[in-house]
């Protein structure tokens, strides 16, 4: 998705993948030299917009596109095929009873599962996302986390949701995170890929703001915030900053990069603060399943009990939603 | 009209926000000052000490990094609970006491509004003690109190209400965390307050109470490694021995003995306070 | 198609109106002597919302009168404990009642009622916990052994923060000893009405707490009774003055709480997007009707552009509409005298050539409002950089070193509040020593606490209120 770059953009117009320079020190002034987070502020822009009021014909809107949004994700290490064609079955359909409910973006899986979830997703809209590069802690060898990619892309994987190396992001080593990315990238050819910065690992939004600039730079299609295996996940400040960094870099360079947010997104109240941030903050040209995806499970069914409840005025349980 | 059997209360252990037995499954009798059996209490021991202490701890950070307006709130509406609960205090005084109603009452009644002063303290302490200091030079220099930590206290033996009152506020005021070792013949008066702090908004682990022996739990806390202060009062005979165990990691000793009547001071609060002072350059 | 917002409307019922008010009078609501009314309107639709009894001179004897006999009786007695828990308990049931207090706020001045629910209501509520506290504690305010309180304090109180100032006023002149007379103003008499009302359930002593509602003329005359020991006002810098005049020779102390034209620095280290929400905070709150407002953005040259743009992006996500709508950000004007001033300063800015822009900006039919406004090119002899506007309007200028930010924020006869923007914390601390202000916000701006001393240099008034060094102005120390 191509944006018109802001005329004045100057340090980073044009900062394409291996157009920049890519040493630990020159990567180290260019992040650093981006204007710092406030946290405090972060933080309470990030509070008072989860204090908007999102009622009736916008709820409605906002419930639907959140499961527009959804990558609906199984990551256990007890997933079987059974588990992920039951998963994806209720990705293509979430609601047996109701047609009007729009299927998910996508399932995401391991690498090993992915021919079982194209094999069940076929003739849909649902894409198959896959993790890779050692998900969800990254610490393998570059090699095997580019096998690992290149395994879920041949597998048929239509979207790759790769790890950072966050140790080496703390140690300073940027180059090695940029190039890790760029190489991913590459081996995803027409895949997709987003770029998980596990934000808690990260400690601080000012790392959090930079890692996302690194993963745009090395090629980044999404930016993600977290793995969902490490507490906490997701969270509205790293996500405000996310958007933030992915608007700035819009203005700069004319690319539009998405934005991912997963883990610990539980109920329909926190998916709409998180549909709401990205109206008020990267703009509505971002909402859109194509710059904006939700990784989650069990959200599913609260969105489906929520679409319920504006529908017909009663609260239903969970035995009138599938668990798949 | 037939007599009427009362549903007994039984009195354990407060730690960690809930009501344990003790770990040993002892327990002893308590009775009222005129000799009559009132309860069985719960009979603290070492590991119950140990517990409560790692229980304190974790509260720490939670607590010390709660606002200052918070906390006041919190106390506040403790003494709510308090209040509501005045009667039963004074009941539970007047058994353990042996004083005379309206003394016990009144004893309550300073004791809740020594509660109060003392949640007013949680949002002004800082500025009273508190200072920016006028170095010789360009930097902003200023000093702030910080909880201490975990205090371990040995509540007054004689007082079993208005002491246990006089000594566990200003602890937790200004953030700190406690294990408190409640009066070993007059323990049931810190149950019933527990039960309060229980079910108001204080987090669990903030403050714990432990009946039994003063005499084998004392020693326990001041010899802890991981108690940062103690405060003695509830100890007369031992103090000697009891600081010299607290010597081992330096903790902060408060022996204060009081006879909870006057007006309190900010000093049981400054006791248990660091004074941390921070240096910043003042430059374009 | 973007995410619209569907309307979100906070419901009336919870406030109920009365057709009329009286004066609050040694306990007792009750008509003004001279039977006097005048009416109170909803700003944001011109309906009228009730009738308020006027008070005249022999309403201030009276008021006076009973707050004398109330402090030389049950309160001047009454220990500093139990004064404390009368101020708890009005914290406590404002805290009960705070949806009430924030419909009846947004309804009586036109702010939107996220901030009086989120702001106005929980900080004034704080305001009443915290001095409490101090009741009993007065000897440990670094006051003496034994400071005394002044007597029957007059407390006149603006329009823009109605309740929170009347709790700002209350709170620690009753924590101190005193008994009040408190006058609101004209367009916002409802809020400190329920609030006697509330002082009436917390079964305060009568005459501790007296409100006489009226006009200018009743303010004037409060102010010059002599029965008042302590007279404390905040309003406009001209008011301020006159009050100064009356009072001269009198020896009746004195605390004021002006005017002011804060100036918002931004350097080019600054944290962006934060610094974009200060300046937006730092004006628009409460529409600009704030007297420490952000109304000057002193951009540093470098990023002015950069700074500008994002700002300019920000506000079209800034929703002006019926204060009762929970997404409303942008609220009614208090008045049509105060909109009319609006106009009249903005057009001095277009006439004097700086470059006026708003967002696109649906303004309802009825009712008075004023899109927020941003001024370019702007110089500190031009009369939007100079006057206060107290509107949602804000000037940007340039400076290019620390010091010249210092020399321009300081050109100002005002000193009431400032903002600094940096990552650099020596930086922070240097424009802290040398900005001309009673308060300093460094990456932050309009944060208010009751802990926290809040007053002006120069004509921005004198005294504090809020923490240990407010106290001081209603104790004889």
């Amino acid at each position: 998705m191509d944006v018109q770059p802001r005329p004045t953009a100057t340090l980073l117009e044009r900062a394409l993948p291996g157009e920049i320079a890519t040493s630990d020190a020159a990567l180290r002034q260019l992040l650093h030299g981006l204007p710092g987070v406030d946290q405090v502020g972060a933080e309470a822009r990030a509070a008072s917009l989860a204090s908007r009021s999102i009622k009736t014909s916008a709820k409605a809107w906002a419930i639907d596109t959140a499961i527009r949004m959804i990558d609906l994700t199984t990551l256990e290490g007890a997933d079987t095929p059974g588990k992920v064609r039951a998963m994806c079955a209720k990705a293509r359909r979430p609601d047996p009873t109701d047609d009007s409910v729009p299927p998910v973006a996508a399932v995401c899986v391991y690498p090993d599962l992915v021919e079982v979830a194209c094999e069940a997703l076929e003739g849909s809209s649902v894409a198959v996302a896959s993790v890779a590069t050692a998900f969800p802690s990254g610490r393998s060898s570059l090699a095997v986390k580019l096998a690992d990619t290149r395994d879920a892309v041949a597998a048929g994987a239509d979207e790759v949701d790769m790890v950072i190396d966050r140790g080496a992001f703390l140690s300073g080593r940027y180059g090695q995170v940029y190039e890790e990315i760029r190489l991913v990238r590459e081996a995803c050819g027409q895949a997709h890929l987003k770029v998980i910065l596990e934000t808690a690992e990260l400690a601080t939004l000012d790392n959090v703001s930079r890692a996302a600039w690194l993963a745009m730079l090395g090629g980044a299609d999404f930016v993600k915030t977290s793995t969902g295996k490490v507490t906490p996940a997701a969270t509205l400040p790293a996500a405000l900053v996310m958007l933030a960094a992915v608007r700035d870099f819009a203005d700069a360079t004319g690319r539009r990069v998405g934005v991912k947010v997963a883990g610990g997104i539980r109920s329909s109240k926190d998916a709409v603060r998180y549909l709401v941030l990205v109206a008020e903050t990267a703009g509505d040209e971002w909402l859109t399943p194509a710059a904006f995806r939700i990784g989650a499970s069990s959200l599913l069914n609260d969105l489906l009990m929520q679409r319920f409840k504006l529908l017909t005025g009663v609260y239903a349980g969970p035995d009138y939603f599938t668990v798949d | 009209m037939p007599d009427r059997l009362d549903v007994a209360k039984t009195y354990k252990l407060f730690v960690r926000g809930a009501f344990p037995r003790s770990e040993s499954g002892r327990s002893y009798a308590v009775k009222s000052a005129d000799g009559r059996w009132l309860a069985n209490a719960a009979q603290a021991s070492r590991k119950d000490v140990r517990d409560a202490v790692v229980a304190a701890r974790e509260a720490v950070s939670g607590w010390s990094g709660a606002t200052a307006y918070n906390r006041g709130q919190v106390l506040y509406r403790v003494a709510e609970l308090l209040e509501g609960r005045a009667a039963q205090f004074t009941d539970q005084v007047v058994d353990a006491e042996g004083t005379r109603r309206e003394r016990a009452r009144r004893d309550v009644e300073t004791a809740i509004d020594r509660w109060v002063w003392y949640a007013g303290w949680a949002d002004k302490f800082a500025q009273v003690v508190g200072s920016s200091n006028p170095v010789a030079g360009p930097y902003f220099n200023f000093s702030l109190p910080e909880p201490t930590g975990v205090v371990a206290i040995v509540a007054p033996q004689e007082s079993s209400f208005l002491g246990l009152v006089s000594v566990l506020a200003p602890v937790i005021v200004t953030g700190n965390t406690t294990v408190v070792v409640a009066a070993e013949l007059r323990p049931l008066p810190a149950v019933t307050l527990s039960e309060v702090l229980a079910t108001s908004d204080v987090p669990p682990g903030v403050v714990n109470v432990l009946t039994g022996r003063t005499a084998e739990l004392a020693p326990v806390l001041a010899a802890h490694m991981d108690v940062n202060a103690i405060d003695l009062t509830g100890a007369p005979e031992n103090v000697a021995e009891l600081e010299r165990a607290s010597a081992a990691n330096l903790k902060r000793v408060l022996i204060q003995p009081d006879d909870w009547v006057g007006d309190p001071s900010p000093r049981r609060m400054k006791s248990f306070v660091e004074i941390k002072t921070v240096w910043h350059p003042v430059g374009t | 198609m973007g995410f619209e917002y569907a309307p979100a409307p906070e419901s009336r019922e919870i406030v109920r109106l009365q057709a009329s008010y009286g004066l609050f009078l040694n306990g007792e609501f009750v008509p003004s002597s001279s039977g006097r009314t005048f009416l109170t309107y909803n700003p944001a639709t011109e309906e009228p919302l009730a009738e308020v009894a006027l008070a005249g001179e022999e309403d201030v004897e009276a008021a006076v009168n009973a707050a004398r006999a109330a402090q030389e009786g049950a309160w001047g007695r009454m220990r500093g404990a139990e004064r404390a828990k009368y101020l708890f308990r009005i914290a406590r049931i404002l805290q009960e009642r705070a949806r009430e207090f924030a419909v009846l706020e947004s309804l009586d001045n036109g702010k939107p009622i996220r901030e009086s629910r989120d702001v106005d209501v929980p900080l004034s509520a704080a305001h009443f916990f915290y001095h409490a506290g101090w009741a009993d504690k007065l000897e440990y305010a670094g006051l003496g052994p034994a400071p005394r309180p002044l007597g029957v304090a007059g407390q006149i109180i603006p329009w823009n923060f109605p309740l929170l100032m009347a709790s700002w006023k209350l709170a620690p002149a009753l924590a101190a000893g005193n008994t009040c007379v408190l006058k609101p103003a004209e367009t916002t008499p409802l809020t400190a009405l329920l609030l006697a009302a509330v002082c009436q359930q917390a079964n305060l002593p009568p005459g501790v707490v007296n409100v006489l509602t009226g006009d200018g003329e009743t303010g004037a005359a409060l102010v010059r009774h002599p029965g008042l020991d302590k007279v404390a006002f905040t309003g406009s810098t001209e008011v301020g003055k006159e009050i100064l005049r009356t009072l001269a020779g009198t020896g009746r102390r004195l605390t004021l709480e002006l005017g002011g034209k804060a100036a918002n620095v931004v350097f080019d280290d600054a944290p962006l997007d934060q610094a974009v929400e200060g300046i937006v905070n730092g004006i628009f709150f409460n529409q600009g009707q704030v007297c420490c407002a952000g109304s000057r953005l002193l951009v540093q040259e470098s990023v002015a552009e950069a700074v500008v743009e994002r700002l300019k992006r920000r506000l079209t996500t800034l929703r002006l509409g019926d204060p009762l709508d929970k997404n409303t950000d942008i609220g009614a004007i208090n008045s049509a005298q105060q909109l009319a001033k609006i106009r009249q300063l903005s057009a001095a800015g277009d006439a004097e050539g700086a470059e006026r822009w708003s967002p696109p900006c649906e303004l309802p039919e009825r009712g008075y409002w004023f899109p927020p406004t941003i001024f370019t090119g702007v110089s500190q002899s031009h009369r939007i950089a100079r006057e206060e506007i107290f509107g949602p309007v804000l000037s940007v200028l340039t400076f290019r070193t620390p010091a010249e930010a210092v020399t321009k924020a300081n050109n100002t006869p005002y000193g009431l509040s400032a903002g600094v923007w940096t990552e650099k914390g020596s930086r922070i601390l240097w424009m802290a020593n040398k900005m001309e202000a009673g308060v300093v916000w460094a990456n932050t701006f309009n944060r208010f606490d009751p802990a926290s001393p809040f007053g002006g240099y120069q004509e921005s008034g004198f005294g504090r209120e809020g923490g240990r060094h407010g106290i001081e102005a209603y104790l004889d120390a």
